[in-house]
């Protein structure tokens, strides 16, 4: 009889403690549940508050505020061409320039480096990378500068200056900042995030392929270039983009170094602005208004140019990670 | 034959040519990565150490014109905001990622939430201060300490998530199972043996955040913006070295400019140090 008792007695404690448990369990599910959703709430809050800020602008503009080249604070007349001009334009010199370096980087890391090296080297790349956007635009402005304005635009314009048409892109006076200068720190800023990928990618080639290549008495570059590359197309395209998203956003370094002239000029030499730039540079003094509200429509066109460039990014590299998955 | 041997020597040449051209590129743009590396670390340090003394850390910063002055102010205010940004991404990062490790899996809310954070993780920092002055600055009507603390919350979270979530899927199923085989509930398991055995992965991510947000600018511009003299309320303008760090450097005064490369050394610094220990931490794991 008592130990029936007991056997009940402690069967009533299990189903009270596994209840327990089960409540904490759902407890716990919801909490991180809810942390997990709290990115999208984030995502989706920026998109709502920069779209209802932005309104005013756009309803008094319309989307032509998108082509327009007009910046005039005291006229309260806002367009976003400028900007979104420098932004494309800077962001395009500082991709033509990092991509061929970070494949050279990405390809000594895995292929040409001895192994001892490796890792220090990778490393000092991923350094490069940590170095904070506010330091770049220091060195840019007080030490890259003036020695790009004295030793690199006067060649530039004494031998790609003189060539009809691409001419006008490198003429005009040497003063060192401006779109170019922007553009080469750019790329310096998003050197090690586009080798990262294409080393990463490059080291998920399957061996046995480049072996093969090897065997049959191919070269380091005619694997690189016959089998390494075409395995890994998505891979590199997807660490461009993403490259070319970060290069978009950066704000600190460009602002620095991009002269903050609110004009378009066909010289790459001339100051001019960015979308980011012009933020950091008019949003701390703007009135609220229209001038206020123009600047959020250029937040908003940021956002969604950056977000469409790095989602496109990411769907390539998912489909890297996939074939990676398959083969393996 | 003779004919054909030639040019077969001459194609291989040709090859030979060509590789090594392409390898010496590769070995050009490895060296132009490293020399700007040390270009700005170098420039860093002698500008930087030119200008650090005891006042950099007693002071706080100088009125426009006049001497001397430090950047007590603007220390304090960045330990304090990155400090509560830790204290506050940590959590939520950390269970995001358990989520997404342990509980969401497959499922389809956790790949759109896996594919958002990967967005987040480069999205533009001064958007985000953006969002932030209209959630918070323009609600108070002032800038504050701890608007600028979740600015840097919001840019931290989604580096926190995503280490997390990596390094617990490095767990081996078979300690969850051996929990699950004890008798202890999901969240236990999850707590108490996955993410204690990911520890000092998931320290690694969270270093790494720290990392990051301690060099962030932009969007401190809008949120916390500056302050000049010596405070410690969060509900007030707070400031910060970044913010100061790039006000000093665009300033035509000498010693405010000294200033800023002090602070730039400093937080330089810092981050490379963070990042270091991260590393450290990461590769303890993988030995262990």
């Amino acid at each position: 009889m008592n130990t029936i008792s007991n056997m009940q007695k402690s069967t009533i404690r299990n189903t009270k403690t596994s209840k327990i448990q089960r409540m904490q369990d759902i407890a716990f599910h919801v909490l991180s549940q809810f942390s997990a959703l709290f990115v999208l709430i984030v995502l989706l809050g920026i998109i709502i508050s920069l779209v209802i800020n932005a309104l005013p602008a756009l309803k008094e503009f319309g989307f032509g505020f998108f082509f327009s080249a007009d910046w005039d604070i005291n006229k309260q007349k806002f367009g976003g061409l400028i900007s979104i001009y420098g932004t494309l334009v800077s962001s395009f010199i500082a991709l033509i320039i990092a991509t061929p370096l970070s494949f050279g980087i990405a390809l000594f890391l895995t292929e040409i480096c001895p192994i001892t090296l490796r890792r220090p080297l990778g490393v000092a790349v991923e350094l490069l990378a940590a170095v904070p956007s506010i330091i770049y635009g220091m060195f840019g402005l007080f030490i890259f500068a003036p020695v790009f304005a004295d030793h690199v635009e006067p060649a530039l314009a004494n031998s790609l200056g003189k060539i009809p048409y691409i001419g006008t892109l490198f003429s005009g006076a040497p003063n060192g900042i401006g779109m170019l200068c922007a553009g080469l720190i750019l790329a310096l800023m998003i050197l090690p995030f586009i080798s990262a990928v294409m080393r990463d990618v490059f080291e998920i080639v399957p061996p046995i392929l480049k072996e093969s290549a090897y065997g049959l008495g191919c070269t380091t570059w005619e694997v690189a270039r016959h089998i390494i590359l075409p395995y890994t197309k998505a891979g590199v395209v997807g660490g461009i983009m993403l490259g070319l998203g970060r290069a978009l956003g950066e704000t600190m370094a460009v602002t620095f170094v991009i002269g903050n002239a609110q004009r378009i000029l066909p010289s790459l030499f001339a100051p001019g602005s960015s979308i980011a730039s012009t933020l950091a540079n008019q949003f701390g003094e703007a009135e609220p208004g229209l001038h206020f509200s123009s600047l959020f429509a250029l937040g908003l066109a940021l956002f969604v140019i950056t977000v469409t460039i790095l989602t496109l990014a990411k769907l390539m590299l998912l489909q890297m990670e996939k074939k990676q998955g398959s083969k393996s | 034959m003779s004919d054909v041997l030639i040019n077969k020597r001459a194609i291989l040449a040709g090859r030979k040519r060509t590789n090594n051209i392409a390898l010496a590129l590769c070995m050009v743009a490895m060296s132009i990565g490293m020399f700007f590396l040390l270009w700005i670390l170098s420039v860093l340090f002698i500008k930087g150490f030119s200008s650090v003394n005891w006042a950099m850390f007693t002071a706080s910063t100088p009125a426009p014109g006049t001497a001397g002055g430090g950047l007590l102010n603007a220390i304090i205010g960045s330990l304090l905001m990155v400090g509560s940004c830790t204290l506050i991404s940590t959590p939520i990062g950390v269970l995001a990622g358990i989520y997404l490790s342990e509980y969401g899996d497959k499922s389809r809310i956790a790949s759109i939430t896996r594919f958002v954070t990967d967005i987040m993780l480069s999205a533009p920092s001064i958007v985000i201060g953006l969002f932030v002055y209209a959630l918070v600055v323009a609600q108070a009507q002032h800038f504050s300490g701890w608007a600028g603390s979740m600015a840097l919350t919001l840019i931290a979270i989604p580096v926190v998530v995503r280490t997390t979530e990596n390094m617990l899927r490095l767990v081996p199923g078979s300690l969850r199972e051996a929990g699950y085989a004890l008798g202890a509930p999901k969240w236990k398991v999850s707590l108490m043996i996955v993410l204690r055995a990911a520890k000092s992965g998931v320290m690694t991510g969270i270093l790494l955040a720290l990392a990051r947000v301690s060099g962030e600018t932009a969007p401190l511009l809008f949120t916390a913006l500056s302050n000049q003299f010596y405070s410690m309320n969060m509900n007030a303008p707070l400031a910060n070295l970044p913010v100061v760090i790039f006000q000093f450097a665009m300033s035509p005064y000498d010693n405010w400019v000294g200033l800023a490369w002090g602070g730039a050394l400093l937080i330089t610094l810092s981050v490379l140090s963070l990042n270091i220990l991260a590393r450290v931490f990461f590769r303890e794991k993988n030995r262990g």
